[in-house]
Order: structure tokens, then sequence, then C-alpha cells
């Protein structure tokens, strides 16, 4: 615990202090355990990737080591690609994603802007009953949602995920639009307001270019989201042919007793290559919808 | 018309409608029908009847129910305190001047954005009976003698599902917490340098009260989303072995779904909003004190 206890003091020392320090004595407390942290962190993702190059008889064979291929293929993927439906489990994910990511954006858009801006009657009481929505958990909603969607004749359709991933989305988005429009100055509003512009055309032609970053960030968050939902996609979807990229690969390419690690691992990897590719185009704004979101 | 669209209670009457239909439709009718079905016998295909408390009686003298509880309420203790205390650490590390930071950081995220079913299908084959790697190192070392049954036994697996739900929310809580450290001046460490603190003191007396109000409401988030987690125990074990790692979600999903219960499922699953509420209110109200104390508006 102590050494513990001196680590952690060690580490609030600020940078302008950081010089003071020696170099071993740097090693012991930021270099090995940020080594440590990075091993763990990312040596599921390198163990994905081993597995899925790897021939089967590589994967079941316990003398060779496991870190290495020695013959490297591209065996599995071929299967996926050719002999699974995953291509069409991937088109169903784009599409969900990108669809509800689209409607929840414009839905919170609007929103945020009535609560922050308009400030009708009553929408203090909205706005937080929105943050509260925002902490209702999906586990708790996914049976009557199945009743639901089952009642409007969406069972098993795209729709049923296109229309039930809003619930968790425009909470998001709206609570952090509303901070992204908070910071714009009220003065740009009343000037455009005095020259006679509608509200409508304050918030495409001013509000929303100055809340470029915001929309970015929701957008983001919001379809990195929807891309990884699971459950309300395990409950409402039944044929292979509308299933999303996660619950294919766990429900599909599981076959009885015999696992085929090397599909599942090259199903898992390409099925987070998307996220992962948007994610580090735009990881400024990926973080500060994040922490955006939770700071307020 | 023109005058009404002038009229700010109208127009954000509008504005509101697209939002509030879908959340009304999809989150706030669900929600009661949820709390409605958990007093009835609904089964998939046949409507439910009102039966009082029978439910929940039920799920009282259910010893499956009972340890879903149980299971529930350790994984979410454990996961959340490792997460907070790793977190931490691994925020205070990242917040040192360090060569390429913004790469660590963004590198340290990707457990948390990749999709969770995914990366759980990794650890499935990383707790292998057979081939697990892990094993296969430790044998390699000399430590072990027989390969580890990670998700055979029920404490094994109870831990190396919590193993799992913490590589994947230390990212979260981590970068959370560092975007909170960032916003400390360092004007005042250096104050307090100057007056002879040790490091430690200025941890615990600079870093942690001005963290106090982030660390609240991260590990708020934290908890609800370890407490109502699905997809990980789902993935990796269902449940099993002997329930051992069955959570209130993931049974309530299995009486409900496969089992075609619905009133018992949306009884379990109504059974964790006390919890939940709980959770919120303690933070929330932790929250509002520390914020008095600061002198902060509102």
């Amino acid at each position: 615990m102590s050494t513990e206890a001196m680590r952690r003091e060690e580490a609030t020392s600020v940078e302008a202090m950081g010089y003071l320090e020696s170099i071993p004595r740097r090693v012991v407390t930021l270099y090995l355990p940020l080594a440590i942290f990075l091993f763990a962190l990312l040596f599921p993702f390198y163990w994905m990737l081993m597995t899925s190059i790897k021939p089967d008889a590589e994967l079941l064979s316990r003398d060779q080591n496991p870190f290495w291929v020695a013959a490297p293929t591209l065996e599995h993927f071929k299967h996926l690609v050719f002999e699974t439906d995953y291509p069409r489990w991937m088109w169903n994910t784009v599409v969900v994603s990108v669809v509800s990511t689209f409607t929840s954006l414009f839905a919170s858009v609007l929103a945020a802007y009535a609560i922050e801006r308009l400030r009708f009657r009553g929408s203090r009481q909205v706005g937080l009953a929105i943050f509260l929505a925002y902490l209702v958990p999906p586990s708790i909603l996914f049976i009557p949602l199945a009743a639901i969607v089952f009642k409007l004749g969406l069972f098993d359709t795209r729709w049923a995920l296109i229309l039930t991933y809003p619930t968790f989305l425009i909470p998001f988005c709206t609570w952090l639009l509303m901070g992204y429009f908070r910071s714009i100055p009220f003065e740009l509003e009343e000037c455009a307001l005095i020259d006679g512009a509608s509200r409508w055309q304050i918030l495409v032609k001013i509000v929303l270019p100055l809340a470029v970053p915001g929309l970015i960030s929701a957008g983001i968050f919001a379809f990195t989201l929807s891309w990884n939902e699971f459950i309300y996609a395990l409950t409402f979807i039944s044929s292979s042919e509308v299933k999303t990229v996660p619950i294919a690969v766990v429900t599909e390419l599981v076959e009885g007793d015999v696992y085929h690690w090397g599909p599942l691992m090259a199903g898992a990897l390409l099925g987070s290559l998307p996220v992962a590719v948007m994610y580090s185009f735009f990881v400024e704004y990926y973080v500060s919808g994040m922490t955006g979101a939770v700071k307020e | 018309m023109n005058r009404l669209l002038d009229n700010r209670n109208f127009l954000g009457l509008l504005f509101m409608l697209p939002a509030a239909l879908l959340l009304l439709v999809f989150l706030t009718y669900p929600l009661g029908l949820g709390t409605w079905l958990g007093f009835t016998d609904a089964k998939i295909g046949r409507p439910g009847h009102w039966v009082g408390l029978d439910n929940f009686d039920d799920l009282l003298h259910d010893s499956v129910a009972r340890l879903s509880l149980f299971n529930t309420l350790f994984y979410t203790v454990v996961a959340s305190v490792l997460k907070f205390v790793l977190g931490l650490w691994l925020a205070l590390l990242l917040n040192r001047s360090l060569p390429f930071k913004s790469f660590f950081r963004a590198v340290v995220l990707l457990p948390f954005i990749v999709p969770t079913a995914l990366s759980a299908i990794a650890f499935w084959w990383i707790y292998d009976a057979q081939f697990s790697v892990i094993s296969w190192a430790l044998v390699k070392m000399g430590l072990i003698h027989r390969y580890i049954d990670f998700l055979g036994d029920p404490w094994n697996a109870r831990f190396s599902t919590i193993a799992a739900n913490i590589w994947r929310g230390v990212p979260f809580v981590a970068v959370c917490l560092l975007a909170g450290l960032q916003t400390i001046p360092p004007s005042l460490y250096e104050a307090a340098a100057l007056d002879g603190a040790t490091p430690w003191q200025r941890f615990r007396y600079v870093t942690l009260p001005l963290l106090t109000p982030i660390i609240a409401v991260v590990m708020t988030f934290s908890v609800l989303f370890t407490f109502t987690d699905f997809q990980l125990i789902y993935v990796l074990t269902r449940g099993g072995p002997l329930n051992a790692t069955h959570l209130m979600a993931t049974l309530s999903f299995q009486r409900a779904i496969p089992g075609g219960n619905l009133g018992e499922g949306a009884a379990l699953a109504t059974a964790m909003i006390p919890f939940l509420l709980a959770a919120i209110l303690f933070s929330y109200f932790g929250l509002q004190r520390r914020k008095w104390q600061q002198g902060a508006r509102d």
C-alpha cells in the first residue's frame, strides 16, 4: 500500500517540477507502470490479430510459442467474407448506425436549441428530464420495448433498431449540444434578431456553423454507441440477414461446441475496425464529447 | 401563423417535438410498461393479468435470483473500486510531462470504444480452458502446473469477468479524470510546494478535493454501467457456471426472452431501479455539497 501511495503522490508533481526528478526514479514511477498499463490494455487486440491470422493447426497446438505466427494466413478472413453473411451484417450495422445517428442529431439539435436558447416555459425541467433519460440503462428497457416493437410490427427488422437506438442517443447528444450552444455568445443571435432573421435562420446560419465541433463530437460518439449496441439487437432481431455485427459474431459464428477461433477473431477484429478508424481520425472530438458529457 | 412562430413557447414546443415523440414512445412509455409488466404474469404472445407482488415474492424465494443479486453487487463493488483506483492512477501517470502524451491517451481509450461484445470474444479465447495464453505463459514460467479453468469454476469465473469489465472500464475513468486533472491550475501545486507540502499532501489536499466533483460523476456513470452490465457476461459465460456469474440483467433476459416469462423478467429489471436510484441520489447529494463548499453558483 505504501509503495502505491508513494507512486501516486509522485504522480501529482506538476510538469514545471519535472526536471527535479532523476531518470531512474522517473522510470520506476512513470514509465514502468505506464508500460504495464499499455501492455494490459492493448494485449487483447494483439491477441485478436494473432489469432485471426493463425492457421488452425497452430491455434490448437500447445507446444508452439502462441505469441507469434509461424505461417500467417488470411484463410479466416476469406472464410468470413465469402462463406458467411458477414458483409451483410456489416452493411446492416452501417445502415442502422448511420440512420439512427443522423435522426438523433436532428432531433437533438432542435431540442437543445429550444431548451438552451428559446427558453420556453418549463425548459429547465425538460433539460433535467433529458439528463435523467440519459441515466436509464437499456437493460431495464429491453423487455417492454420488445413488447412494443412486436406490437408495431417492427420485430426482426432494421427499423426496430433505428427507432430504439435514439432512446439513448438523443439524451446524450442533446445534453452535449446544450453545453455547446451555451458557449455561443447570445449577442450574435440578438443582432440577427434585430436584423429580422427568424429563429430557424438563426439556428441554421449562425448557431450551427459555430457548433460544428459539438456536432462532430456528438455524431462520432452516437455512431460508436450504436455500432456497439448489443442487448436491443439481440432481443429484437432473430434472422441472420438483419443482424448487426456484434450480435452476428456472437450468435452465428459460434456453432455448437466447436469454436472456430480463427473466424471468430477475424470477425471481432473486422467489426471493431470501422469504429477504431473513425475514432483515430476524430480522437479529440471523441474525448471532448465523452468528457464534456461528464463534466456538465 | 407568423405571430405564432414568434411565440417562444409555441416554437419551443415545435422544436422539442421530434425528440419528445421518440423519447415518449420508446423510453417513457416502456419504462412505465416495464414496471407494470413486473406486476403481471405476461408471457410471450399472451397479455398478462395483474398478479400483484407475486413475481417479486417468487424472486425473493428464488435462490437463483438471490444469487444474481449477490453477484451483481459483488461485481459492481469490486469492479468499480478497482476501476477507480487503477483509473485514477493511470490518469495521474498520463497527466505528467510525457512525450507523445496525446498519442498515449488516444491508445489508452481503445478498449472503451471497440464493441464490448467483440472484445469479450477475445477475452473468451484468452480464458479458454485448454488454450489460454495466460495459462501457457504461467506454465512455461513454472508458476503453475495445470491450466487454469478460468470460466469453469464459480469464483474463477466471477473474477475473470470482473477483470474483463475492469479492462474495458479503466480507460473511461482514466480519460475523464485526466480531463479533470488538466483543469487544476499548476499555480496551486507551486504554492503548496512552497509552503512545504509533501507530494502526498499535495495529492491529498489539492488534487483530491478539486477532483471530487468529477470523480462523483464519473463513478456514478461507472457504477450504473457496471450494475446493469449485460453483454460481457452474456458472451463470456451466459451466467454460468452454476449461475455463479448471472447478473440481474442477464437473468432477466434469460427469464424473459428465451424463457418467455416476460412478467418475471420485467420484475427482475424493475428490482434494479431502486439500486440505480440510490446510486444516483448518493452521488447527487455528495456533489451538491461539494459545489456549495467551493462557492459555486446555482
